[in-house]
This record gives C-alpha cells, structure tokens and sequence, in this order.
C-alpha cells in the first residue's frame, strides 16, 4: 500500500524534520516496515562547490549480525575518504550518524558524477543522496524510531518528501526503501504510491544513456526518468507532464528538487492524494490525517484529478 | 405527466427496474410489516435527546461503540466534535439518527448505513458511504474518490467537488455533487441517479448497466457503452425537485444538463438463449 507525503514552505524554512516526522507517522498504517526521508535545507546558503552526501557502508540488518562487520565498516568508510581525497573532494565537517550511517558536508568543484561513481564503485558502500540542499535518510522502521535515529527533529529546511514502506514486491531493507535519489543528479528525489508497468522497457531506455540503478525498484525509475529529462533541458512542470503519456501504470508521485516540489498521478487516479494549500505552505499526503498531524485545526482539503500535475517553488 | 401514477412516472423515466432497499427506505407503513422497518435490536432514539461527543483523542472503534451506546441511551441527535479526518467513522448505523460531524473524515467513513440523516461539516476522504443504504448524508466541502460507491438507497449529496470513480457500482438511490466529478464515475452502475452540477472526466458512466447520470459541466469523456439520452420533463421535475431538497442550482439550469444512460450494447447477459448459455457455461 504504502504513504507518501510531502510539504513545502513558500519563502521560509522551518522545522521539516518534525514536521514530516510527525506526517510519516501518522501514515504508519499504510506500511510499517521502513520510512524514509529526503529533507531540503535552505539551498540558497550553499556555495557553488558545497554539497552534503549521506550513505551507507551496511544494510541495518547487516550491522547487527556477524563478526567481522564492523571491521568491513571501518574499511569501507575509509576507502570513501581515501577516494573522495584522490578525487578532489574536501570533507568539512563529517557525522557518523548510526554505526553504518554518515553525512558528509564537502567541497568538489569537479565532475560529480565521476565522483559518486567512483565511491559507489566500493563494495558494500551506497550513496542515499548527494545535493546542496538535499540530505536523505532512510532506514527499517516507523517514522519516530527513524527520527530519532537520525536527529531529524530538529531539521531545518524549505520543503520535503517521504514515504511510509509495505514491502510487497522486495526485501525489507534499507536498498528497497524510499525516497530514491536520482542516481547521479544532484538534489532530485521521489516517493512513489503505485506501480510502473513499463518499468523495464524504461529503464533499459535510461540505460543506454549512460544512467545507472541502485535498485529494481520502479520508483527509482521515476526519479531517474525526471532527472535525465531534466538534465535534457525540460522544466519540471515539463518533465512531469511528459510522465504522464510516457509512464505506464497506476501511480501518484512526488518529486523534489534543490527549491521545487512537484507532484503527477495519473490517468486512472487509482493512487490516493489529498492536497492542501495556503499562501505560504503546501501540503500534500496519501490520507488527509498526515496533513492534520501539523494542522490540527479543520482546514479545506482536496484530491488532485486524474493526469494533474503540480509544481511549487519554495 | 402530472396525471401518471408512480409506476408508470417511473416507467417514463426508466426507473422500473429500480428496487428500493434498505429496511428504512421503505415507502409504504404497514403495522403487520413494522418489523420490517427496523433491524432487530434498533434502538428507540429521541431525536430531541442530543448528545455532544469529542473525539479528539478516541479511536475510531471506541467514536463507533460511543455512539452505539448513545443510541443505546435513546440519544437521537448526536454531534460528533473534532473528528480530525479520522478513518472509518460513523460505520454501520442501522438506525433513526442525527448524525453531525463537525469536522472532516478520513477514508470509509459512514460506510454500510441504513437510516441516518447525516451532515458533515468539513471534506471526506475515500469511499465515504460505501454500500450506503438508506438515509441521508450530507458532506459540506470536498470528498475523495469512490463516494458514494456501491450505495443501494437513500441521498448521498457532496456539495463541493469529488474525486474519481463516484457512484462506481452504484445500485440505487441518489448520489448528488455540488462541484466537478472526476474520472470514471458512475462505472460499471447499475441503477439509481447521480448528479452532478459541474464537469465530469474522462469515462463517465464507463460499462453501465443501468442507472442515470446527469452532468451539469463539461463531460471530458464517455466510457464504453454510455450515450446521451434524452430529457425530458419528468427530468426535468425530478431534478428540481431533488435539488431544491438541499439548496442547490444547476449552473445553467437543469433543463440544460447533459442525460447519460447506458447503450446497453454491452448488457447482454440475459439475451441468450438457454441453449446458448449452455454452450458457454
């Protein structure tokens, strides 16, 4: 089933972090088995060459069992360093998050996408998101324990998506959880309700221009997609409307960018979404409840039609 | 027209394969029939007895068994406060009641009802009424998609707009919608009529078997084997008259709303011979 949510504030930050928190959780009925998060800072703060990556040396799974772990951990977190350094990338401030699980702030004014693919080239290691103002965390569990896990309560930012996970067509494991990061472009992430069935014929399609995927899950397909299209010149909006002919399935998405939220479902409207806006925030969930988790007051809500597409600026 | 009976009012607008359900929804009294007007165990309520209840902090399962035992008590109008889109609310009332949310609700509320009037202050989510019955609901802002799906009787109004799929499987009563409906409405209905003031989009009345739909707006689409049909004057009185139970207009007047029925291409389930069906079964 899943539960996607996302919201953004139009010309301020706030508390993201709590205020997702509290809208993931409130769709933890929807899927339980891992939350994930991709929150954006304040993007106008970072300089030309100042990015944030978060990644993993282990699955949470793997961290818990076994003996020599810890050790393949330690290794693999020191071939990142050695690597971001033989690339030209400047660690500024690093924090090991959980045992497997660290941010990065760093400086590189190179190819990025030589960069991410060199340190993804390490065994065991995935990078969860690279941006200037994109930082996303995923892990097993309910919204509160993933939170709390990642200090994420007292993130501030502009906007950001997140996703409440029943595992039915993959493991339970941090790899199959959402948002997915748009492997290698900077700042671009989604969560997905639905399911792509056209997933193959379009990723091979991706494929052959060069992009690479993490998973084989179709809602990386759906981030990638964007970010190619992106990247060939497209607006969101654009890119957005193009999914709608060129997407196969039944599906209600939302994308992220370094300032923009997006948002497109389908032309069977068979995936929930409740809207709801007001002159300085926009937000948007599966299930109205999530919304009404940071608004407790009534407020006027309303679904998005069938082939709607939205995007707002933060 | 004035001078027809009710069968044949029906017949002429082919409403008589319509059945009334619900145990409530029963027309005509008949003391030798009372049981049949009430399910076993109904409670005898006062609509005068009125009860306020805030659910801000209750589950849905513990509002539901709440208003149960207010009925119980022979409360008659209950006020549900801070309903906070909670899902599921208001299900099963197989009762005489005022019911009033002051507030949204979230998905499946007032479904599988038989008898109460309800109003609802703010928007419902998904399939709000499901399987309704009898009675009357009325929902003051915006509903999700499904509303109203598979309701049997009684009037079922939304005086904002609604998602897709409205009235999908709708077997009888009346479905009415303020504002603009989305895709796929009315498929696969089988009696009853939906109305809707605004636009409609794409599929409208897709796989009908029976049933009408009447679109005040812009129809994006037609599903298979919906066509127009025609209007007449008893639509015309049938549509004033139901509009005027709840305060609302047509845009551009009833006269001018667009009549979907079904072709009936596809229903040919019974026009087989019984050899033919052998042959297939």
């Amino acid at each position: 089933m899943c539960g996607i949510a996302g919201l953004i504030h139009r010309g301020k930050t706030a508390n993201i972090g709590k205020e997702m928190t509290s809208m993931l959780q409130s769709l933890k009925h929807r899927g339980p088995d891992s939350t994930g998060f991709a929150l954006y800072g304040d993007a106008s703060k970072a300089g030309a060459t100042d990015f944030v990556m978060r990644f993993k040396v282990a699955e949470q799974a793997e961290a818990l069992h076994g003996f020599t772990i810890h050790k393949q951990m330690k290794e693999r977190r020191t071939a990142v360093d050695e690597r971001m350094s033989e690339m030209g990338a400047r660690v500024v401030e690093e924090d090991m998050v959980t045992d497997y699980a660290f941010r990065y702030r760093f400086t590189f004014d190179g190819d990025l996408r030589r960069l991410v693919n060199f340190i993804e080239d390490l065994d065991g290691v995935e990078i969860l998101s690279v941006g200037k103002a994109l930082e996303l965390v995923k892990d097993l569990g309910d919204a509160t324990r993933v939170s709390d896990q990642y200090a994420l309560g007292g993130f501030n930012g502009t906007h950001g998506i997140g996703h409440t996970r029943m595992a039915t067509e993959s493991d339970v494991d941090i790899r199959s959880a959402h948002p997915y990061w748009a492997y290698p472009f900077s700042d671009v992430s989604v969560v997905h309700n639905g399911q792509l069935t056209n997933y193959w014929n379009g990723r091979r399609a991706l494929e052959r221009r060069g992009h690479r995927f993490m998973s084989n899950c179709d809602s990386e397909l759906i981030a990638v997609y964007l970010a190619d299209r992106m990247d060939r010149g497209e607006e969101l909006e654009q890119a957005l409307e193009r999914s709608i002919n060129e997407l196969d399935g039944v599906f209600t998405y939302l994308v992220a960018t370094s300032d923009k939220l997006g948002m497109a479902k389908d032309t069977m409207a068979a995936k929930p979404m409740v809207l709801y806006e007001s002159d300085d925030f926009v937000g948007l969930a599966s299930e109205e409840v999530a919304i009404r988790a940071i608004f407790p007051h009534e407020i006027d809500t309303f679904d998005p039609y069938e082939g709607e597409v939205r995007v707002w600026q933060a | 027209m004035a001078g027809l009976d009710k069968e044949h009012r029906s017949h002429e607008m082919g409403m008589h394969t319509e059945q009334l359900a619900g145990r409530t929804q029963q027309v005509f009294f008949s003391p030798e029939e009372e049981e049949n007007f009430t399910y076993p165990g109904a409670f005898e309520v006062d609509y005068n007895k009125r009860a306020e209840l805030d659910v801000a902090d209750m589950s849905a399962r513990e509002v539901n068994l709440k208003i149960r035992d207010l009925m119980g008590e022979g409360h008659g109008s209950i006020v549900i406060k801070n309903p906070g889109a909670k899902h599921s609310l208001g299900v099963g009332i197989l009762n005489r009641l005022n019911l009033r949310f002051e507030g949204s609700l979230g998905y499946f509320g007032c479904g599988l009802i038989d008898g109460p009037n309800v109003r609802v202050t703010g928007r419902v989510g998904w399939s709000f009424a499901e399987n309704m019955m009898a009675g009357t609901v009325v929902v003051e802002k915006n509903a999700g998609s499904t509303f109203g799906a598979a309701i049997r009787g009684g009037d079922l109004v939304c005086r904002g707009d609604v998602g897709s799929r409205t009235g999908i499987d709708q077997k009888g009563g009346t479905i009415i919608v303020g504002g603009r409906t989305g895709a796929f409405s009315g498929f696969m209905m089988q009696r009853g009529r939906m109305v809707v003031l605004g636009d409609a989009g794409i599929n409208l009345g897709d796989s009908m078997y029976d049933g009408t739909i009447y679109i005040g707006g812009e129809i994006a689409g037609l599903g298979v084997d919906a066509v127009d049909g025609e209007m007449t004057d008893l639509d015309v009185q049938w549509l004033t008259a139901k509009l005027k139970l709840y305060d609302m207009e047509a845009p551009r007047g009833v006269e001018n709303m667009r009549k979907i029925v079904a072709g009936k291409q596809l229903w040919n389930y019974d026009n087989l011979e019984p050899t033919e069906k052998k042959l297939i079964l």
